[in-house]
C-alpha cells in the first residue's frame, strides 16, 4: 500500500532546521512529488529543542494524499538530528525504530544549560546515546557535521542535507539535491561545500584526530634552570614507580613552569613522602593522586600566574587562532581584571601584607584607591607592561604573604592524609582528591576553599567505617553539584545520621 | 521590522486564477483574505499567527492597490474593536491573534460585537496555541465561541480546506449577522502545502464610502432594551440562518465506509491524525479512503443537529474525536441524539484521554479501543508502536543522560545582564518576591537565573505585585517587557501603581521590539518604519501617568550599573513606585540589521571592528561561575586537555557576537580574570598597522627579556 516517506528533523532553535526542511520540500516538489512540512517555531526557536516534520509522496493524477502533521512514533523513515543529544531525544520520543528508521546524526555536542552550570563536570555521557543509536535504528550514520560545516564556512543544515543524500534514503540523485540548494539561492557556495563535506563524512567517517598530548616538552629559559629541570625529570624516572611517572611528569612541568626548577624539586620531595608510604599492591594509586593534587596545590592561582600566562608569546598566537583572525587583521586584546585589596595584600612580602591586613584604616584606604574594575589593553605597550611587571614578581613569590598561607594550608592537609594512609588507604586517596574543590578566584575561590574545609572536617565523621572513602567521594560530588553548597549541606547532614563505628 | 522578511512571500499574494500558491498555512489564509475582498485587517502578533501579521506588514504595496487597510493593533482588544467597522457597513474585516491568550484580552469587544451582530463579514483568525510547542495555558477557544455565540470553524488542515474556510467564513458571517472564528492549530498554521489561487478582489464597499456616508442603528448597540433583543435575535434568527448556510453549502463533510454499524465524528483539525491512525490499523489509505465512516465537523459551533442525527442513526456507536477539555462537543452530541431519540451509543473521552494533544498514537489507541468494544468483528492491523522499543534497556538508559533543553535567551541577549544583576543584588540583599510577565524575559524562570514567582498575563507583571504593598523589610520586584508595557502595562501596571501609591519596584525591559513574538515594532521602537509612528520613549509615558522615581539604564550590558540601580530602588527611602527602564536592542534583530551592513563594509575595504570574547583556558579553573551568571549559549565548556584539571574549562564559540556581557559579569561579580575581549580590526589603516607593528616589537622584546630569565615548560 502506498505510503509517504516520513522525515523528522530534531534540532535546536537557530540551527537552521527549517532551512533543511524547506530544501527537502523543494527537492521533492522538483521531482514531481507532493511534500508537506510542518514545524513548531514559536518560542522553541529561542535555542530550545524543536522538531520539523516532512512527508513526501509520489501522487498519481486525480488524487490527493492525506498527510500527517506530526511524526508517529514507530513510523518514521528518516530522522535527522542536528546534535547528538537531540538524536537521543528523538529516540526517547520513539521516532527511531529498528525495522524502519535511518538515523542521521551530528555527533557534536552543544551543551545544555544544566550541563554547563555545575561547578564540576556536568557534561552528559554520550555513550548511551551512541549505543542506542546503533542498536535502535535500521541504519545509523554519524559524523561531526558542525565541524564539517565550519570547515566549509557554512551552517550545519547544509552538511546534514549532504548526509541525507549520501544515505540514499530518498529516491533522488545528488544533482537534484544540489539543485534544491541552488534554487533556494541563499549562501549557495558555502552550502554546496558543506553539502559535499556532509556527503563524504557519513560515507567515509574521518577518524577523530586525537588532541596532541603534551608529550613533547618544550623547555626554555636560562641554561642553569634547564639543567636543573632535566635533573628533576631524571629523578622522576629514577626515584618513582613507573605507574606514577606520567602524572609526575605533568605535575613537575606545572610546578617548574609555575615557579622554577627548584620548585619542581620541592614538588618531587613532597610526592616522594607519599610514594614511600605506597606499594605496588595498590598500583601506586596514592602516589598518582598525590602527584596530581600536590601539583595543583603548589601551582595555586594567583595574580602573578595570571599575569605570567597572559603575557607569554604563545598566548597572543592562541588568541588570534581562537578568534579566527586573518593575517591582514589587527587584533587588540583587552583583559577584564578586578583585583581586590585581598589580592594586593597577599601579593606583598609576608611581613608587610600581614601588617596592612591588621590595620583597618590601611585596608580602607587601599580599597578606596586601588579597588576598581580594570580593563587592561594588553595590545598596547603600557597595558602589556602592567601585567609584565606583575609577572616579574615571580622569582620573589616564595616570600609573599599568599605563599606562606598556601604552604601552611597544604601542610595541614597533607599531614592529615599521611596519617590516614596506614589506617584507610582508599580514604587517604579521596582526601587528596578533594583538592579539586579549591578553584577559581576571589569569592569563588573562598567558596571552594570553604567547601574543601567542610569536607575535610567531615572526614572525622566517617573515619573507621569500611565505606569511609565512598562517603568522602559522595561529599565531594555533592560539593561540585551546585554553587552554594546546598547539596553538600544535605550530604553532610546525611553523614551525621550515620552510626559512627565508635558507638556501634 | 520583524525578525523574518517576507519580501518573497509577498509576491505570492499577487497570484491569480490559474496559478498555484505554495506555502505555509497562515500565508494561505492571508491570500484567501485578499481573494475574499476583505476591506481591513488588524491583529496582534504571536505564535502561531505572527507570520500573517508580518507578511501583511511587508505587503503595504499590494494592500494599497486593493484599498485594504492594515493595522498592527496595540492589543487583541484593539484588534477586536476594529471589527466595529463591519457592524454598520457591508465591509468584510478580519482580525487575528494567538488564542486563548489573545481571546481573553479581546473578550470585551468580542462580546459586544457578537451581541449586536454584524452586517459585513467579520472573521477572527485564531491561532490555537495548544499542545506541543505551545507557550500558553492549555485552554479551548471553543468556550468563547459558545458563550458569546460566535461561530467556530475548524477546517481540515490542508491548504484548500483552509482557504475555503476563509471564503465561507465571510459568507457565513454575513448570512447569519454573526462574527465567525476560524481556528487553526499550531502545525496547521505552519503546514506547507499548495492550493489553486484565485484573483484578488477589491472590497465592494470601501471604508472611505462608509466615512463619507455614515450610517447608525441604535438597535446594534448593547444598551437596554436592545441588548435583550440581541439575545432573542441570536437564537431566533442568527443561529437558524447559520445552520441553514452550513447545510446548504456542505461545510461539514461525510466520508462513507463499509463498516457502517459504527462511525467517527471528528473536529476538522483532527482529520489528518484520524486518517493516519486508521491507516495504522489497516482501515484507511493515504488517499483518505476509509472503512470506518467519518463525519468531519469543519464547523464545530454551531452543530447541525440534522446532519449528526443522519450520520448516527442506525449505527451501534460513534466515537467523538474532540481534542481538549471540557468535552463540549461530546456533551452536545449526547443532547442532540437524546432529543432525536436516537439510541446510538456515544463514545469519546472514555476511549480517548480527557486532556492533552491527540497525537496519531493517542488516536490509534482510542480508535482501536472503540472498535474493539463496538465492532469486534473488524480485524485490526498492528499499528506502528514504539512502546516495546522504548521499554528496552537501550532506550531507558537515555533518560539518565539526555538533558532537558528548554528555550532560553539568545546569544548576546541584552536581557540576560538584567537578570545577572538581579542575581547579584539578591546575593547582597537576600531573596525577593519577583513577579514575572509575558515575553522573552520569562525565560529567567529557568537555569541559570531561577527568577520569577508568577506570571499573570501580558503587561501584568507590575500589577501582580499589587497585594504586596504593606510595610515590610523587603520590596516586591516586578519585570515587564516593552511589548507588555504598550499592550497593557502602562495602565494596569504603571498607572495602577502610581494611583495606589505602591512601594514596589518595576523593571521595564526595553529591547526596542516586541521580541518574543518575532521582533515587530512598537511605539517605543527606534526604527522608523513607513506608515507607523515610533520613537515614543517609555520614560515619557511612565512620567506622563505620574511616576516620579524613574531611572534609565541605557546599556543593560553594564551589569554593575544595573545592579547598583536595582539596589538603589530596593533600598531607597523614597516612597511611591520605582521604575527602572533597562534599554538595549534585541540582539537577534540587531544582528539581522547590522550583519549585512558589516559584511558590506568589510568587502568595500572600510575599516571596521568586530569584538569577540574569549577565555584563557589555562587561567580558567573550571568552576563555571561565569556561566551561572550569564547563561549565554555561546559560553560553553570543553575538556581542559590538562590532566591536572579534571573539570571542563569554559570556552566561547564562534557564535559570540561580542556583546561583552561575560566580561562585565566577571567584573561586576569579581569572578576571575580569564575573560578577554579581542577587537578584530578588518581593513586596518596604514598608520594603525605601523603602530601595531611597533607595539608588537616592544612587547616581543619584553617577552624575550623574560624568556631568557625564567624557566618555561610547555
Amino acid at each position: 500500500m502506498a505510503r509517504p516517506i516520513c522525515i523528522a528533523i530534531t534540532a535546536m532553535g537557530g540551527q537552521g532546521g527549517g532551512v533543511l526542511a524547506d530544501w527537502i520540500v523543494s527537492l521533492a516538489e522538483a521531482g514531481g512529488w507532493v511534500a508537506q512540512s510542518t514545524s513548531v517555531p514559536g518560542v522553541a526557536q529561542r535555542t530550545g529543542a524543536t522538531i520539523y516534520y516532512v512527508e513526501i509522496i509520489q501522487v498519481p493524477s486525480g488524487v490527493f494524499p492525506v498527510l500527517a502533521l506530526m511524526p508517529v512514533p514507530g513510523d518514521v523513515d528518516v530522522v535527522i538530528a542536528a546534535e547528538l543529544m537531540e538524536a537521543g531525544r528523538a529516540m526517547q520520543r520513539g521516532l527511531v525504530s529498528p525495522d524502519r528508521t535511518v538515523l542521521i546524526a551530528s555527533t557534536h555536542r552543544s551543551l545544555a544549560m544544566v550541563e554547563k552550570i555545575k561547578p564540576g563536570d556536568g557534561v552528559a555521557d554520550s555513550g548511551p546515546v551512541l549505543a542506542a543509536a546503533a542498536g535502535l535504528s535500521r541504519r545509523f550514520l554519524a559524523a561531526d557535521m558542525q565541524a564539517v560545516a565550519e570547515r566549509a564556512g557554512s551552517v550545519i543544515s547544509a552538511a546534514l542535507f549532504g548526509a541525507l543524500c549520501a544515505s540514499g534514503a530518498l529516491p533522488f540523485g545528488r544533482a537534484a539535491f544540489e539543485a534544491a540548494i541552488r534554487d533556494a539561492g541563499v549562501g549557495v557556495g558555502g552550502s554546496l561545500a558543506a553539502f559535499a563535506g556532509g556527503y563524504d563524512a557519513v560515507l567515509a567517517p574521518v577518524q577523530e584526530v586525537a588532541r596532541p598530548v603534551a608529550g613533547a616538552v618544550g623547555v626554555a629559559g636560562p641554561a642553569g634552570e634547564q639543567a636543573a629541570f632535566s635533573a628533576a625529570m631524571r629523578r622522576v624516572a629514577a626515584e618513582f614507580p613507573s605507574a606514577a611517572q606520567e602524572m609526575l611528569g605533568h605535575g613537575l612541568r606545572r610546578a617548574a613552569d609555575y615557579q622554577d626548577a627548584a620548585y619542581g624539586h620541592e614538588y618531587l620531595d613532597v610526592v616522594a613522602r607519599f610514594a614511600a608510604l605506597d606499594g605496588a599492591e595498590n598500583g601506586f594509586a596514592l602516589t598518582v593522586e598525590a602527584a596530581r593534587q600536590v601539583a595543583v596545590a603548589m601551582a595555586y592561582d594567583d595574580p602573578i600566574r595570571v599575569a605570567d600566562l597572559k603575557t607569554r608569546a604563545s598566548r597572543a598566537a592562541r588568541v588570534r587562532g581562537e578568534v579566527q583572525a586573518g593575517a591582514d587583521q589587527v587584533v587588540e586584546t583587552t583583559e577584564f581584571m578586578h583585583p581586590r585589596v585581598q589580592e594586593l595584600v597577599a601579593t606583598m612580602p609576608a611581613w608587610l601584607g600581614a601588617a596592612l591586613e591588621r590595620s583597618g584604616l590601611a585596608t580602607r584606604v587601599l580599597r578606596a584607591v586601588f579597588e576598581r574594575p580594570r580593563r587592561v589593553r594588553t595590545a598596547t605597550v603600557w597595558g602589556f607592561l602592567q601585567l609584565w611587571l606583575v609577572a616579574r614578581l615571580r622569582p620573589r613569590r616564595r616570600g609573599l604573604l599568599r605563599h606562606g598561607r598556601e604552604m601552611a594550608h597544604m601542610a595541614v592537609w597533607l599531614g592529615a592524609v599521611e596519617r590516614q594512609v596506614g589506617r584507610d588507604y582508599r580514604l587517604a586517596i579521596e582526601m587528596l582528591a578533594c583538592r579539586r574543590l579549591v578553584k577559581g578566584y576571589s569569592d569563588t575561590h573562598a567558596r571552594g576553599a570553604g567547601k574543601f574545609d567542610r569536607v575535610m572536617a567531615a572526614v572525622a565523621l566517617v573515619e573507621g567505617r569500611a565505606d569511609a572513602a565512598d562517603w568522602v567521594r559522595r561529599l565531594r560530588d555533592a560539593a561540585l553539584a551546585d554553587e552554594d553548597g546546598t547539596m553538600l549541606d544535605g550530604a553532610i547532614a546525611t553523614v551525621r545520621t550515620l552510626e559512627h563505628p565508635a558507638h556501634a | 521590522m520583524a525578525e523574518r522578511s517576507f519580501a518573497r512571500e509577498v509576491q505570492d499574494l499577487r497570484l491569480g486564477a490559474g496559478d498555484v500558491f505554495r506555502g505555509e498555512g497562515i500565508l494561505a489564509v492571508t491570500k484567501a483574505l485578499l481573494q475574499s475582498g476583505v476591506g481591513y485587517v488588524a491583529g496582534y502578533q504571536g505564535a502561531p499567527i505572527s507570520h500573517l501579521m508580518d507578511v501583511l506588514s511587508d505587503a503595504q504595496g499590494i494592500l494599497g492597490e486593493l484599498r485594504v487597510h492594515f493595522e498592527s493593533s496595540a492589543s487583541e482588544a484593539a484588534a477586536a474593536s476594529t471589527l466595529a467597522a463591519s457592524v454598520n457597513y457591508p465591509i468584510r474585516g478580519a482580525v487575528t491573534w494567538k488564542s486563548t491568550a489573545g481571546t481573553n484580552v479581546a473578550s470585551d469587544a468580542l462580546s459586544n460585537l457578537a451581541s449586536g451582530g454584524v452586517l459585513g463579514g467579520a472573521l477572527i483568525v485564531i491561532g490555537e496555541d495548544y499542545g506541543e510547542g505551545s507557550s500558553i495555558m492549555q485552554e479551548r477557544t471553543h468556550a468563547f465561541a459558545m458563550k458569546s455565540q460566535i461561530w467556530l470553524l475548524d477546517p481540515r488542515p490542508n491548504l484548500p480546506s483552509i482557504v475555503a474556510a476563509v471564503e465561507h467564513g465571510f459568507a457565513l458571517s454575513e448570512a447569519s449577522n454573526t462574527p465567525v472564528m476560524l481556528q487553526l492549530r499550531i502545525r496547521a498554521c505552519h503546514v506547507h502545502g499548495s492550493f489553486a489561487a484565485k484573483d484578488n478582489r477589491e472590497p465592494g464597499f470601501s471604508l472611505a464610502q462608509a466615512l463619507e456616508n455614515p450610517v447608525r442603528d441604535p438597535q446594534r448597540i448593547v444598551l437596554p432594551p436592545a441588548s435583550y433583543v440581541h439575545e432573542q435575535e441570536k437564537v431566533r434568527s442568527r443561529w437558524p440562518n447559520a445552520v441553514r448556510y452550513i447545510r446548504e453549502h456542505g461545510l461539514n463533510e461525510t466520508f462513507e465506509g463499509d463498516v457502517a454499524e459504527v462511525g467517527i465524528i471528528t473536529q476538522g483539525g483532527m482529520y489528518n491524525g484520524v486518517i493516519r491512525a486508521l491507516q495504522g490499523l489497516g482501515l484507511a489509505d493515504v488517499w483518505g479512503a476509509t472503512r470506518i465512516p467519518l463525519h468531519v465537523l469543519n464547523v464545530t459551533y454551531p452543530l447541525v443537529d440534522e446532519e449528526l442525527v443522519g450520520f448516527c442513526a442506525g449505527k451501534r456507536a460513534v466515537l467523538m474525536v474532540e481534542e481538549g477539555q471540557p468535552e463540549f462537543l461530546e456533551q452536545a452530541l449526547n443532547t442532540v441524539l437524546r432529543r432525536a431519540d436516537v439510541a446510538t451509543r456515544i463514545a469519546g473521552k472514555d476511549f480517548l484521554p480527557m486532556a492533552g494533544e491527540y497525537t496519531a498514537q493517542v488516536l490509534g489507541d482510542g480508535i482501536a479501543g472503540f472498535l474493539g468494544r463496538y465492532a469486534p468483528e473488524v480485524t485490526l492491523a498492528a499499528a506502528p508502536d514504539a512502546r516495546p522499543v522504548l521499554a528496552g534497556a537501550l532506550a531507558q538508559a537515555l533518560a539518565q543522560t539526555v538533558p532537558a533543553r528548554p528555550p532560553s535567551f539568545c546569544t548576546g541577549c541584552p536581557e540576560r545582564p538584567i537578570f545577572a544583576a538581579m542575581k547579584l543584588v539578591q546575593q547582597e540583599l537576600g531573596p525577593h518576591h519577583i513577579t514575572g510577565d509575558i515575553g522573552c524575559h520569562l525565560f529567567a524562570l529557568n537555569e541559570p537565573f531561577n527568577i520569577g514567582s508568577s506570571t499573570m498575563g501580558y503587561g501584568l507583571g507590575s500589577s501582580s505585585a499589587a497585594a504586596f504593598q504593606v510595610p515590610a523589610g523587603k520590596r516586591a520586584l516586578s519585570v515587564m517587557g516593552d511589548g507588555g508595557f504598550w499592550h497593557n502595562g502602562l495602565v494596569n501596571g504603571v498607572g495602577n501603581a502610581v494611583y495606589n501609591k505602591h512601594d514596589s519596584v518595576t523593571v521595564i525591559v526595553d529591547n526596542h521590539y516586541s521580541a518574543a513574538t518575532g521582533g515587530q515594532d512598537l511605539l517605543s521602537s527606534r526604527a522608523e518604519p513607513k506608515g507607523r509612528s515610533t520613537n515614543h520613549p517609555i520614560e515619557a509615558a511612565v512620567r506622563g501617568v505620574g511616576a516620579t522615581w524613574v531611572r534609565r539604564v541605557d546599556r543593560t550590558y553594564d551589569v554593575a550599573r544595573m545592579r547598583d540601580v536595582l539596589r538603589e530602588a530596593l533600598t531607597t527611602r523614597d516612597a511611591g513606585p520605582k521604575f527602572i527602564i533597562a534599554s538595549s536592542e534585541c540582539m537577534l534583530n540587531r544582528q539581522r540589521r547590522e550583519r549585512p551592513i558589516f559584511a558590506a563594509a568589510v568587502k568595500r575595504g572600510k575599516r571596521v571592528v568586530k569584538p569577540r570574547f574569549g577565555v584563557d583556558e589555562d587561567v580558567c579553573t573550571g568552576d563555571h561561575a561565569c556561566i551561572r551568571l550569564s547563561g549565554c549559549p555561546s559560553l560553553s565548556t570543553k575538556p581542559s586537555g590538562d590532566p591536572l584539571k579534571p573539570d571542563p574549562v569554559v570556552a566561547i564559540d564562534n557564535s559570540c557576537v561580542g556583546c561583552g556581557n561575560c566580561g562585565e559579569v566577571a567584573e561586576a561579580a569579581v569572578l576571575c580574570p580569564s575573560f578577554y575581549r579581542a577587537d578584530i580590526v578588518h581593513n586596518p589603516g596604514r598608520v594603525e598597522r605601523v603602530v601595531a607593528g611597533v607595539r608588537q616589537r616592544v612587547i616581543g622584546w619584553l617577552q624575550a627579556w623574560r624568556a631568557a630569565r625564567v624557566l618555561a615548560v610547555g
